[in-house]
């Protein structure tokens, strides 16, 4: 499966880290619901981590969108909310 | 569901949105890739505007050092000549610089780390604006409508992608730049006013001034003392060409170059 790190670029990581991702990333969902700064930051940088270990840069060429999005990993913890619910982060 | 799925989303909603507004899904390629060959040149346009803040805080963080050394050595200069509480003023001040470049030097750093995210973000969408473009050119020559539309919408949603996080980028490099520019225009603007030039190398330099009067330090004699020593130190080569008796065989050429310019500057009354 393909991931993207925003700012960064997309890797393709095998379906076997896909149970791992998922656990990590309900750790870092649970800490931007509760707006949790201290629980948010490692979260996030496990997440990355992980991806980061797992994963192998597509080729630059590669046009096939992501199937999972992380944020990057210096965005805030509003940041990453607004991502969410997509209250124009995104331009265009 | 997770952040990952949910951002993704939000990414894929785009996509479609702008998929759903095409009639005619071959045209829309060709607009598609008119608006990334655009969204490329604000790229390139946004580094160079990172590059231009950088150049300027890398002045001012040099100016500032110079302010600094200076200030240092004439507290140095104040201690010599027994003067403790000009000493004590100078690194008082030279403290306040010290902040003001720390400050600057983190700005810095962020700004040149921005400048490289930016480069290799463009170069990145460079290579999928190439790929999509080509894949284009094949969707249009090769499918028939209804097989089209499915190449057309997977080309679309990745490429679509790359411009979203792409465009978050330049928001965000856009974002700092403004900021840099307008500290780098109050630090200027004290400069200007003189309330940080005053202080340290203005023509109101009230340490230096009071060092001069006592004769210490950068006083004029002091000075003239330190350049004929440094002279006498740095250029033996040249007294030694200038000078044909005492000059050997070896490295005579070399000498007789550099002593040109003195040669002539001598020559001259003042």
């Amino acid at each position: 499966m393909i991931v993207r790190i925003l700012g960064e670029g997309q890797l393709e990581l095998p379906d076997s880290a896909a149970e791992e991702l998922n656990r990590l990333d309900a750790a870092l969902e649970s800490a931007v619901e509760k707006r949790d700064e201290a629980a948010f930051r490692p979260a996030l940088a496990a997440l990355l981590a992980k991806v980061r270990q797992a994963g192998s840069a597509t080729a630059a060429d590669d046009l096939r969108p992501s199937e999972l999005i992380v944020p990057r990993p210096d965005a805030s913890m509003e940041e990453v909310h607004k991502l969410l619910t997509d209250e124009g982060l995104i331009p265009g | 569901m997770g952040v990952m799925k949910r951002v993704t989303m939000v990414f894929r909603a785009k996509a479609n949105k702008a998929l759903d507004r095409m009639e005619d899904p071959r045209e829309t390629l060709d607009y598609s890739y008119q608006t990334q060959l655009e969204l490329l040149q604000k790229v390139r346009r946004g580094v160079a505007d990172v590059a231009t803040s950088r150049k300027r805080v890398e002045l001012q963080l040099n100016q500032l050092q110079q302010n600094s050394d200076k200030l240092d050595r004439q507290a140095r200069d104040s201690l010599a000549a027994g003067r403790e509480d000009l000493a004590r003023e100078a690194l008082t001040r030279k403290a306040g610089v010290q902040t003001q470049l720390e400050e600057l030097q983190g700005q810095y750093a962020s700004l040149q780390s921005e400048e490289e995210k930016l480069t290799q973000a463009s170069s990145r969408l460079q290579s999928k604006v190439d790929a999509f473009r080509t894949r284009k050119e094949t969707i249009k020559a090769t499918y028939t409508a209804a097989e089209a539309q499915t190449r057309i919408n997977e080309a679309f949603t990745g490429i679509s992608e790359e411009m979203g996080d792409v465009g978050m980028a330049i928001q965000r490099a856009e974002d700092k730049t403004e900021q840099m520019k307008a500290r780098a225009g109050a630090i200027d603007e004290l400069m200007a006013s003189g309330a940080l030039d005053d202080m340290v190398s203005g023509p109101h330099d009230d340490i230096q001034a009071e060092l001069d009067r006592m004769g210490a330090g950068h006083g004029v004699d002091g000075e003239l003392e330190r350049m004929k020593a440094e002279l006498a130190q740095n250029a033996p080569r040249q007294i030694e060409g200038s000078q044909p008796g005492t000059s050997d065989g070896a490295g005579a050429d070399a000498g007789s170059t550099a002593a040109a310019p003195d040669t002539a500057q001598a020559g001259e009354p003042e």
